[in-house]
């Protein structure tokens, strides 16, 4: 008989609940059981609340059963979980789990289903189809394709990542860059390290391919620290590409050459920013630069540089691959094509869920995300990261698409959802959000390195009910200024969650009564 | 950069003695490395504890009690965020953000994440450090 093939996945967060306790029960159980197994450690299927998730090869396709403990596998190799039989674990064919079933994977097609170094598991799945056609075209036709797509960059800003390449394609310079933002730094976003632990090669790919479409020989990818596992996986994959000519002098033998380096930030949320990215790359201080000129223009080293976020730069070769069409097709209004959501804090189903724009929020948090995980209900949900807006219950009939969300001064942004329970105390959030900003701004400018320590203060004044109203007036102002006064989104943004709690949740700042100076 | 992750990997901080050093061997001014040493906050001049332990504060931990959990670190270490415990067996750090948003609350101790962490397994985690370091 030949080995059962067993996926237990090498994921952070699938670690981070007793993934690899579960790889090695299974490997010992097996063997005192004398069944032969081949562990396959894949990236998650970004179900998480199904975490550790132990998928079995059968002839009939992976079944799967989650979440599985290592002290339970034993019991659950007796009940013929190697065949697998049905169990209290059992969830039936992986393709078939309803909330798989439900989402359009562009982007994360592989990511959960094969082994993330395995070369012959990335070409056979599709893999280079995207970087080999273009090879054949030209790099207007690329940008072109791209363009064409409708594909908007994933980061948070949402800017048409062709209209960019166009930028970097028409600068003249003997030298170009393609630098990759993988510095993750929102909260409640985790798609970036999912795609880097569990489908690297992808990344590797679209990075070519970028360099190909602008004339770019050499790549940047800029991680950031807190992401150990992501920085071990990418940098075996990097190392891989270049075995196999995907990287170097000569891509696949076409003659274009292409080197990809990685490099790891430091702990400095900044950096998510792409020019405090750029002056870190250059190995200073993360201090942001005035726009203009746009990096595309004059960015890495003051050269024309493309700067993508990881799902941007990943999404590029399947479109290639499937053609503009295939991508374009999904959507709504503006915002075409699949965005990967992320459904985090307390949220039942928390995970990854890729489908096409449109989808309401509610949809997301209460079908998809079954609700809060601690079943009480929703009150507050915050999207877009640190510096997107809190919404209330009422807002969650927004369809999620770039401009719904701005009309209402909030933002999708890398579409990570966090969602707060009807415990929340929305005046230390919105007190939170300016100790955030206090904390990492990088201090170029006033309004933000200044206003976010005074921010924190005026807060506090109002929770504590010292002069209420002139204290709400003040904030207003500080506000304003941080929002007019900022280069960066950083103090730019800062007011948005402070803003839409004010907004939203007016209560929350009333609580104490009026105390005496 | 990558240079300062290396000497810190390998010593487990920076030396202050390094900066000049570096700023030799790069042409820098002792200024410029010494600022970059103290922008990045992974960066440290000291040498930390033998753990180091690492408390996310993001909202989407916060939402599943990342706030009680790191005031419960605080007081269980005796010491606040950025220290070291007077036995230098764990040095405790507050991190915003650790990827890991769906299974909050979210910790990290010397580099291996740890999901739906709570009082009882943050205290098993330190338990567990201690010992290894011991």
């Amino acid at each position: 008989m030949p080995p059962v093939v067993v996926f237990v996945p090498l994921d952070a967060a699938a670690r981070s609940v007793g993934a690899d306790e579960v790889a090695s029960a299974l490997v010992h159980e097996a063997a005192v059981r004398g069944r032969e197994i081949r562990l396959v450690r894949n990236g998650s299927r970004g179900m998480f609340w199904l975490e550790p998730l132990v998928e079995v090869t059968t002839p009939e396709g992976r079944v799967a059963y989650g979440p599985v403990d290592a002290a339970g596998v034993g019991e659950l190799l007796d009940a013929g979980m190697l065949d697998g039989a049905p169990n209290r674990l059992w969830l039936g064919k992986t393709e078939e789990i309803s909330h798989l079933r439900r989402q359009t994977r562009f982007t994360f097609a592989r990511v959960g289903v094969n082994d993330p170094l395995s070369v012959a598991d990335y070409e056979a799945t599709g893999g280079l189809a995207g970087l080999r056609r273009a090879l054949e075209m030209s790099p207007e036709q690329i940008v072109a394709e791209v363009t064409a797509s409708g594909l908007r960059g994933r980061g948070g800003a949402g800017f048409p990542t062709g209209i960019k390449w166009q930028t970097v394609l028409d600068t003249p310079s003997d030298l170009k860059f393609i630098a990759c933002n993988a510095d993750e730094g929102d909260s409640g976003t985790f798609a970036d390290r999912m795609l880097m632990e569990g489908d690297p090669f992808l990344l590797v790919e679209g990075m070519v391919v970028a360099g190909l479409a602008v004339g770019a020989a050499e790549g940047y990818i800029y991680v950031r620290s807190e992401y150990p596992d992501a920085i071990t996986t990418m940098a075996s994959a990097i190392d891989i590409a270049y075995l196999n000519g995907w990287l170097g002098p000569s891509v696949l033998g076409s003659g274009r050459a292409f080197e990809l380096y990685l490099r790891v930030g430091a702990g400095a949320y900044i950096c998510g920013e792409e020019t405090a990215m750029l002056e870190s790359l250059e190995g200073r201080r993360g201090m942001i630069r005035a726009k203009p000129p746009l990096p595309a223009i004059a960015g890495l080293f003051a050269k024309p540089t493309v700067v993508n976020n990881v799902l941007s730069i990943a999404t590029v070769p399947p479109i290639l691959a499937r053609g503009a069409e295939s991508f374009r097709g999904l959507g709504l209004g503006r915002s075409r094509g699949t965005q990967v959501f992320q459904l985090a804090g307390n949220v039942k189903h928390g995970g990854i869920f890729e489908v096409a724009f449109g989808l309401t929020l509610g949809e997301l948090v209460e079908e998809i995300g079954g609700g809060t995980a601690s079943g009480r209900p929703v009150r507050a949900v915050q999207v877009g990261g640190p510096l997107g807006a809190y919404l209330p219950v009422s807002r969650l009939d927004l369809p999620m698409d770039y401009e719904s969300f701005a009309a209402v001064g909030a933002m999708i942004g890398h579409g990570g959802i966090v969602v707060f329970d009807d415990t929340v105390d929305m005046s230390l959030q919105a007190r939170f959000a300016m100790e955030f900003c206090a904390e990492e701004s990088c201090g170029k400018c006033t309004p933000c390195r200044l206003g976010a320590v005074r921010g924190v203060e005026v807060i506090d004044r109002i929770i504590a009910g010292v002069e209420r109203e002139a204290n709400l007036e003040l904030l207003e102002d500080l506000c304003e200024t941080m929002v007019d006064a900022s280069l960066c989104a950083m103090g730019g943004l800062t007011p948005s969650p402070v803003r839409s709690a004010l907004e939203h949740f007016p209560e929350d700042f009333n609580r104490a009564k009026a105390a005496p100076l | 950069m990558p240079i300062l992750h290396e000497v810190q990997d390998v010593f487990g901080y920076i030396d202050p003695s390094a900066v000049d050093v570096l700023a030799e061997a790069l042409n820098l001014s002792r200024a410029d490395v010494y600022g970059v040493v103290t922008f990045y906050k992974d960066f440290r001049f000291e040498a930390p504890g033998r753990s180091v332990i690492q408390v996310c504060r993001g909202e989407a931990c916060q939402s599943m009690g990342a706030e009680q959990l790191a005031r419960h670190a605080c007081e269980r270490l005796g010491v606040d965020f950025g220290g070291t415990t007077p036995d230098g067996a764990v040095t405790l750090e507050q991190v915003f953000c650790l990827g890991n948003c769906a299974l909050s609350p979210a910790v990290m101790v010397d580099g291996r994440l740890k999901g739906r962490v709570d009082a009882a397994c943050f205290d098993q985690l330190v338990a567990r450090a201690s010992d290894e370091v011991a």
